[in-house]
């Protein structure tokens, strides 16, 4: 993969902080995004702008068609079988809201059990305990072991029959496990469980395709896959659509309203109320253009081979502790340094152009397992070198410098 | 760098190193809890005062260096000052890492180090949370003191 064509793509990139060549290793907790989903944002304000299903009109005509191709867009990024399955949300934090709201109130009873994993991300983690304390459900956590893995045999022996659901992150956003999803949502479904993934930090980083994983629920974040914030997307299975009661009311969703009674619009209407984020959904379609034309299969094995390098690289570090030793990873590299609070190597990496989070990952309970309170993390996109992991490195000796 | 130094002076890095009157008191009559959301910083103090004079302080807990730092730096300089005074000197730090209107430098002392921190407005929340925490204490809240 020649790197510095896609890299000239993102025009972000080509600045200088505190007079530093930027070096952005935070995509994880968001993607930097290129020209063609700034232009398709232009482009829709410039020439489309309308609401979506409602007027006659050319330009409402051209919006709904453009935001309708999104779409389709989407459902072939992650390979559903039907259009109507994705549903366009604010991100997969509202995806999973909706699921845990419209599931959790329609199929939940006290005593009844949602099954989580230690790695998962608040927001796969609090909807459920807010349906939680509606219903009298409770919340049973898959443990993790020191490399940061999953068990299979633990997830065999905490379904049981008053499981009722299985929420998991398809790539954890701290430490970078790639979970053995296929096989859990096997293990869920022999015991009629359905699984909802997080795939939020998977759509940047691997193909996905729902109906080999066979998934009850798949959620996507647009900001994490280089599109704009506030669009994401909910897949779910046709029959669950149909089922399931409306998340939020408003218009768009019914099919007519009247004081005693409204009836609702079809999946996946039923769940889009009010004006969507129209814009949003179409740069968010154009992004995984993007992504495909570059293939993501390429930026894979390019990411995979940073990753390894970066590994070796930060271990040779002294005093440099990896956090998350998983045999399958994403590159996304969580490491703490000597006693030296990632608050502080964050600001030092800052000072010389590098973006990297330090924190705890909006995953408290997997920080409290690896008994940190926080972690410096580089998450890497293909658009970063290993030129790139070299600076990194050096600026880490200077840190070490810093504080002796 | 330069910037940079300004953060990380040699007081900063010395008292995080071997942060002052680092301990839990058993016979504090004063306490409180500070916590930071964002960062998980999180801090314990303790303060022994007697006839309105703080008499002991001390604290644990664990966090960035700037936040060690700053809250060595504040135990070591609230050291038979009385309630009043310690109040002050909460408004006057405060006021010198959020707002912007002069300061009477020559009454912080050594805790004019904590001034580079103004430069870093992503950090500052780490030098404010002990003293958030003192007032926490002084004025007998009982809910944790909170940066947010």
């Amino acid at each position: 993969m020649d790197i510095s064509t896609y890299r000239a793509d993102f025009p972000i990139l080509q600045q200088a902080i505190k007079d530093k060549p930027l070096i952005y290793l935070d995509n994880a907790a968001t993607t930097q995004k290129p020209q063609v989903v700034i232009d398709a944002l232009v482009h829709y304000y410039t020439h489309a702008n309308a609401n979506v299903h409602r007027g006659v009109h050319a330009l409402s005509e051209r919006a709904t068609h453009a935001y309708e191709n999104a779409r389709t867009t989407v459902k072939n990024f992650i390979n559903a079988a039907h259009t109507e399955e994705i549903v366009f949300v604010r991100g997969t934090t509202e995806a999973i809201n909706l699921v845990a709201q419209s599931y959790g109130r329609s199929h939940l009873q006290a005593g009844d059990e949602i099954l989580l994993t230690e790695l998962e991300h608040h927001a796969n983690i609090v909807p459920w305990q807010l349906v939680c304390e509606q219903t009298g459900a409770k919340l049973r956590v898959i443990p993790i072991n020191e490399a940061g893995e999953i068990n299979l045999d633990d997830v065999i022996a905490l379904i049981n029959k008053r499981t009722k659901l299985l929420a998991v992150g398809h790539i954890s956003n701290a430490i970078g496990t790639i979970n053995p999803v296929e096989d859990m949502i096997k293990i869920a479904h022999a015991n009629q469980v359905p699984v909802l993934v997080d795939g939020a930090q998977a759509a940047p980083h691997m193909p996905i395709d729902v109906q080999a994983l066979d998934c009850d629920f798949y959620t996507l974040s647009g900001h994490k896959v280089f599109g704009p914030t506030g669009i994401g997307a909910l897949y779910a299975k046709a029959q669950w659509l149909e089922k399931l009661p409306p998340y939020q009311g408003g218009g768009d969703m019914i099919s007519s309203v009247s004081f005693e009674k409204s009836s609702y619009n079809r999946p996946p209407f039923k769940f889009e109320a009010g004006t969507p984020n129209i814009a949003g959904a179409i740069g968010f379609a154009t992004a995984l253009d993007y992504l495909t034309k570059v293939g993501v299969a390429n930026t894979q094995a390019y990411e995979q081979e940073l990753l390894a390098y970066a590994t070796q690289a930060l271990s040779e570090i002294p005093g440099l502790r990896i956090i998350g030793t998983a045999e399958h990873k994403a590159s996304i590299i969580s490491f703490v340094l000597d006693k030296i609070h990632p608050h502080d190597i964050g600001t030092i990496l800052d000072s010389k152009g590098i973006a990297i989070r330090a924190g705890h990952h909006c995953a408290m309970p997997l920080m409290q397992h690896f008994k940190v309170s926080a972690t410096a993390r580089a998450s890497l996109a293909f658009y970063n070198t290993r030129q790139e992991i070299d600076c990194l490195i050096r600026a880490l000796y200077e840190v070490k410098e810093v504080f002796g | 760098m330069s910037d940079l130094r300004e953060l990380y002076q040699e007081v900063i890095i010395d008292h995080n190193r071997n942060p002052r009157n680092f301990h839990k008191m058993q016979d504090a009559n004063k306490y409180a809890e500070g916590y930071n959301p964002l960062c998980g910083d999180q801090l314990n103090l303790f303060l022994k005062i007697a006839e309105d004079v703080i008499q002991e302080v001390s604290f644990e807990g664990s966090g960035c260096a700037i936040s060690t730092a700053s809250a060595s730096l504040m135990t070591e300089a609230l050291k038979g000052k009385t309630i009043q005074q310690a109040e002050a000197l909460f408004n006057t730090v405060h006021g010198l890492l959020t707002k912007d209107e002069a300061t009477d430098w020559d009454r912080l002392g050594k805790l004019v180090v904590l001034a580079g921190v103004k430069e870093f407005p992503a950090r500052v929340k780490c030098a404010t949370l002990a003293w958030h925490t003192l007032h926490s204490a002084l004025t007998n809240q009982v809910i944790a003191a909170s940066t947010e």
